[in-house]
């Protein structure tokens, strides 16, 4: 079956506090600067995907399409996008198809405010103990592994340390400055064991990617070199911690990077670069053993080793994370764009020599996830 | 009356609720399995089959937590307040409060022993957890 490759992969200009524009702007014009990196415009579309009603994107580009999707599982939803993208064109179901992201949760400019249903499971079961904020849903399981393993605060503190030493190299990150142990610890307490440092912070902003074949790629004028998508996996579990079957253990983490290891036909010593959704200092942790790179327990080793710190064997969250780079709400697609930067040799902090890159995302409070193997082309 | 979020029942969940309102516990369990679970269905989720509802011991273990310093709407005269998962004897977890006892990291033990307590909040009982009285 042919590659489906990425042609053109942007964000929006801004990332931060945007009051002129609104969430469905700033999933737009990142689609059109997108699009522009392949030498196309709206017309070109026949596909679009986004956690945005897709109807409305498509309209708002003046775009005619034959294909839709609309899938929501959160933060995660772009790596659905992209593993559902892959099928519909390999199936001739669409030939150019734009994932849009676009979130204006800081400023709340044309963005819908977030409803609970109390007759929800959350609504039943966890809004009642004044349990409502990501915050709360997405760190309750920390201690439970941090307690596991013997580790505590400071352990946890290691993760925005070492990703704070690629931030510091990206002039686009919300939070460049690096950071010590003690800083972290010194920052504001927000949930323990979790301090403001350890917690994203709240940008407005967007995000597109352009995909289509291999074929038609060969016949565009790109600025980049396409990236391959080369695998993809996703997964569920229960939607609340306390449904998690272990709360050490992220079982569509587990789930969703098997399969997208499988389907691209590598093993983990091929991944020379990853990103790892980052709302919370200890999804890293989750993630760096749930995908196997480490066993259980020995992920805080690994990161305060400088494995995924600059030349470190395994580069990870290289823009700085969700943690200091940026963080809308759904994070997925800004991990998605500096995994394609970095194939195509223009990330802000560039490591040699990345050949391949897995991308896997958390959606919703324990959810879904959604695994993405990408290739240089 | 509390100003603290009110869940709002569906006939899946209707049991458990109106035994909290008695002062009850009471847990879904798989009539095949006799495996408890959590949240109420309306079929096993181990086998598909039928139902059945027993009284819970109202005794579980810590099994993680936060303190939130940053009150959700209805909670703003808690913070800070403990919200942790509960391991109940019977093998389910549920989210609770940890009440009556201070949102101190140094006295949060991972497995200490907890048992229910029942918050009444206007037309709904809320299972609540406290430190165990004879704590182990």
């Amino acid at each position: 079956m042919s590659d489906v490759v990425i042609v053109g992969a942007a964000e929006s200009e801004q990332l931060g506090v945007i009051k002129d524009q609104s969430a469905l702007s700033l999933a737009t014009s990142s689609v059109l600067a997108a699009l522009g990196q392949a030498g196309l415009s709206a017309r070109d579309v026949d596909g679009v995907a986004s956690v945005i009603p897709p109807v409305d994107v498509a309209f708002a580009l003046g775009a005619r399409v034959r294909w839709l999707d609309g899938t929501n599982v959160g933060g995660c939803s772009y790596m659905l996008h992209i593993r559902h993208a892959v099928a519909a064109i390999q199936a001739g179901q669409a030939s150019m198809v734009v994932i849009a992201h676009g979130e204006s949760n800081r400023s709340q400019v044309g963005a819908s405010p977030l409803v609970f249903d109390r007759s929800s499971a959350a609504g039943q079961f966890e809004l009642p103990y004044g349990h409502s904020g990501t915050f709360t849903r997405l760190t309750l399981p920390a201690m439970a592994y941090l307690d596991a393993y013997g580790l505590g605060e400071a352990d946890l503190a290691e993760v925005p340390v070492a990703q704070s030493r690629w931030a510091n190299l990206n002039p686009r990150a919300t939070r460049p400055d690096l950071l010590t142990v003690e800083a972290v610890l010194a920052s504001k307490m927000i949930a323990w064991p979790f301090r403001v440092l350890e917690c994203c912070p709240l940008n407005d902003g967007g995000g597109a990617l352009v995909l289509t074949s291999a074929e038609r790629a060969a016949d565009l004028d790109l600025a980049f070199r396409p990236v391959v998508v080369a695998g993809s996996g996703e997964a569920s579990e229960g939607g609340s911690a306390m449904f998690m079957e272990d709360l050490t253990s992220f079982r569509a983490f587990r789930d969703s990077s098997a399969e997208a290891m499988r389907s691209a036909g590598i093993r983990r010593d091929d991944v020379d670069h990853l990103m790892i959704y980052d709302s919370y200092a200890h999804l890293p942790l989750y993630g760096l053993e749930d995908l196997g790179f480490v066993g259980r327990g020995e992920a805080v080793d690994f990161i305060r080793g400088g494995a995924t710190s600059p030349g470190g064997a395994l580069p990870t969250n290289t823009n700085g994370g969700g943690l200091l780079y940026a963080h809308t709400g759904m994070y997925g697609m800004f991990a998605l764009n500096e995994a394609v930067r970095q194939l195509q040799g223009r990330a802000a902090a560039q490591v040699a020599g990345i050949e391949t890159s897995l991308v896997q995302g958390i959606g919703g409070m324990w959810g879904a996830a959604g695994a993405v193997v990408l290739r240089r082309g | 009356m509390s100003t603290k979020p009110l869940p709002v029942p569906t006939p899946e969940t209707r049991t458990y609720w109106e035994m909290a309102a008695r002062h009850e516990l009471w847990l879904p369990k798989c009539t095949d399995t006799l495996r408890f679970f959590f949240p109420p269905r309306e079929r096993s989720p181990f086998t598909g089959g039928a139902v059945s509802w027993e009284r819970a011991s109202g005794r579980g273990r810590l099994a993680s937590y936060v303190i939130n310093i940053r009150p959700a709407p209805g909670y703003e005269e808690e913070a800070p307040y403990i919200i942790a998962i509960v391991a109940l004897e019977e093998g389910p977890r549920l989210i609770s409060n940890l009440i009556d006892v201070a949102p101190d990291p140094a006295v949060l033990k991972i497995g200490m022993a907890l048992e229910v307590a029942f918050e009444v909040r206007g037309p709904i009982t809320v299972p609540q957890f406290r430190l165990a009285g004879d704590a182990s």
